[in-house]
């Protein structure tokens, strides 16, 4: 009797999940409810909805309907079971540690991250009391070692910013997985088309929507999905937001009263609500705008960035490229397992002249832009260890793959002769 | 039948067709999760019983709690079993003695017997397991997409509106939107 329904497509999804004609009007297109506040039908219906008993629109810091759009999208292509859109990458990451952490706690990190987000771990964190242990993806033992009876999870990038290193998300989902703790995956530089961190074992993912999966540089946010595969209750009191009677919400206990979407919940209706890093509902509509062409624009990115990668590998004055797409790199074994379809936009270069030569090029170039972001149509270069990786030590950088002579691209979606002869003059002018 | 997994014209035909469900196991404590399926249903339009030995003759929303299932004087259509496990057995067993046999027995969230699901599929009774009909409901609905949660819904028909009340969806007959239906 149970048929096997039908799953859609990747492209279908990106259009259309999450997406109704508005009941209303029939509008086709998701309105831009641009609103603070939702009226309630009578204070019986407000304390449902303040409640948690009844699903509804309150107030746009908890929730608006352009956003809960954007939060189903994410999460169906990610094969998650809900998620929450945020102000940013940023926020997405603190809401995720805030319902977890208590000062004193613990989590083991990647040492191979996004320049912000090793700041937010080693320094902003510090203020909260959440401790970071720093562990090699290229040593998992390193992360066995990092475990002790703090821990609350594990983070990694699946393709880690600078670029080029790609996490085995499998193997330390094990190692998450027999501590008991659950494995939190920042999938922004690969999204959803190239990478499903979930399918290997990830229980929560988390995105800077800013990036690729918006597409188009013009709005921040950021997204937690969460994969609902993590057994709160099973630690004995080791994640209480989700365990334990919530006193702000009459004693519900959330993952008995939400089943596998607890997490998304806990993080909308206790880390949101109180913090207060709301996604505006016009961000959601430009990045939903760009989700729906997300694969066609991953695959062209791919392919752009596979071209330019061999160009620069061919160049005199090129000393090293890392980009997992080129055979005999470091991490195509692990690229072939992780993104099969394609490495992703976002890799580093060295040049032989060093530091100046870095700071020439990023200075030279006409086509491709000079500034700090990733995931753009539009061709981007930065040079890291002046600007986004600048507040780490020179041990820092060098570790996260930001060392002085290092560039990094982002390959956007131009016709890439034109990428590559702006890149030939750029190097080549005095 | 497997279950693993529901069609959505599965979960819908049944939700659809059911108008009484009786809840075994629903607690008086306003924070439990089955006194938050009771009253959401409730405000669906469902004709809901409540079945709870401890709080017989006493109310639960405004509706009389009965003691066991065969002390509700009228048919039952859907049985939604809110206790362990180990409990479904026997209230299957009450549900298929009863003069008006019902047409589906629902166990929540968690609970799951597949000896109890094939005594009552043999009785040629409809069986759902592990699944939370408020969840189910807001899911078909649309209405839980407002959460931010996967409804594994796509269709390009509008939902529907139920009727009374802001921010109230309806779950919409089965052609609408269903694979599988």
């Amino acid at each position: 009797m149970a048929e096997a329904e039908r799953i859609p497509g990747f492209a279908t999804l990106a259009i259309h999940a999450g997406a109704k004609p508005d009941p209303t009007t029939g509008a086709r297109a998701t309105p831009i409810y641009q609103t603070t506040s939702f009226v309630f039908d009578d204070v019986d219906h407000a304390a449902a909805l303040f409640g948690l008993q009844a699903f509804g629109n309150i107030y746009t810091r908890i929730g608006n309907p352009t956003n809960a759009v954007l939060e189903e999208r994410v999460a169906a292509l990610e094969g998650g079971t809900a998620g929450l859109a945020v102000a940013s990458g940023h926020a997405a990451q603190v809401i995720v540690m805030h319902a977890m952490m208590t000062p004193g706690d613990e989590f083991v990190a990647s040492k191979k991250l996004y320049g912000g987000s090793i700041n937010q771990f080693n320094h902003s964190y510090k203020n909260f009391g959440w401790n970071v242990v720093w562990a090699d993806p290229d040593d998992l033992t390193s992360f066995e070692r990092g475990i002790t009876a703090k821990t609350k999870c594990i983070f990694i990038e699946s393709i880690a910013n600078p670029g080029g290193v790609i996490t085995d998300i499998e193997a330390i989902s094990k190692i998450a997985r027999k501590a008991g703790v659950p494995l939190i995956v920042d999938n922004t530089l690969a999204t959803p088309y190239l990478c499903k961190p979930i399918d290997f074992g990830a229980d929560i993912v988390v995105h800077s929507l800013t990036k690729f999966i918006g597409g188009h540089g013009n709005s921040i946010g950021g997204l937690i999905v969460d994969g609902g595969t993590f057994d709160w209750g099973a630690s004995k009191g080791r994640y209480p937001m989700l365990s334990e009677p919530r006193p702000e919400y009459q004693g519900i206990v959330l993952h008995e009263t939400f089943g596998n979407f607890a997490f998304a919940i806990a993080c909308r209706v206790l880390g949101l609500r109180d913090l207060g890093p709301a996604l505006s509902p016009f961000n959601a509509f430009l990045i939903l705008t760009g989700t729906e062409t997300l694969p066609l624009r991953m695959q062209r990115h791919c392919d752009n960035t596979l071209a330019v990668a061999q160009w620069l590998s061919k160049q005199p004055e090129v000393a090293w490229v890392s980009y997992p797409g080129l055979p005999g790199d470091k991490y195509h074994a692990l690229a072939k397992k992780y993104v099969p379809k394609g490495c992703g936009a976002v890799f580093t270069f060295g040049l032989k002249g060093g530091y100046d030569a870095g700071v020439k090029l990023v200075s030279n170039v006409k086509l491709l832009s000079h500034l700090a972001n990733i995931g753009d149509t539009r061709s981007l270069i930065i040079h890291p260890a002046s600007t986004t990786h600048r507040q780490l030590s020179d041990a820092q950088k060098v570790q996260a793959g930001a060392g002085p002579d290092v560039v990094r691209l982002s390959v956007g979606l131009e016709d890439k002769e034109d990428i590559i002869a702006d890149l030939e003059q750029g190097l080549k002018a005095k | 039948m497997r279950h693993e997994a529901y069609s959505d014209a599965y979960i819908r035909g049944i939700l659809n067709a059911v108008k009484t469900i009786a809840m075994v196991g629903i607690s008086q404590k306003e924070n439990r999760p089955s006194y938050f399926a009771f009253k959401y249903l409730l405000e669906r339009g469902y004709r809901m019983i409540p079945v709870n030995p401890g709080q017989a003759g006493k109310n639960i929303l405004g509706q009389k709690v009965y003691a066991r299932l065969s002390d509700v004087p009228e048919p039952i259509d859907m049985v939604d079993i809110f206790r362990a496990s180990e409990h479904a057995l026997p209230i299957v067993q009450e549900a298929l003695a009863l003069k008006s046999k019902p047409k589906v027995i629902w166990m929540q969230l968690s609970v799951r017997n597949d000896e109890a699901a094939e005594l009552a599929e043999s009785a040629g009774l409809k069986v759902v397991m592990n699944r939370c009909p408020k969840i189910e409901y807001g899911r078909l609905s649309s209405e839980i997409s407002w959460m931010g949660v996967n409804s594994r819904t796509l269709s390009s028909k509008r939902p529907h509106t139920l009727g009374t009340g802001v921010q109230r969806m309806r779950l919409g007959p089965a052609s609408d939107n269903d694979n599988g239906g």
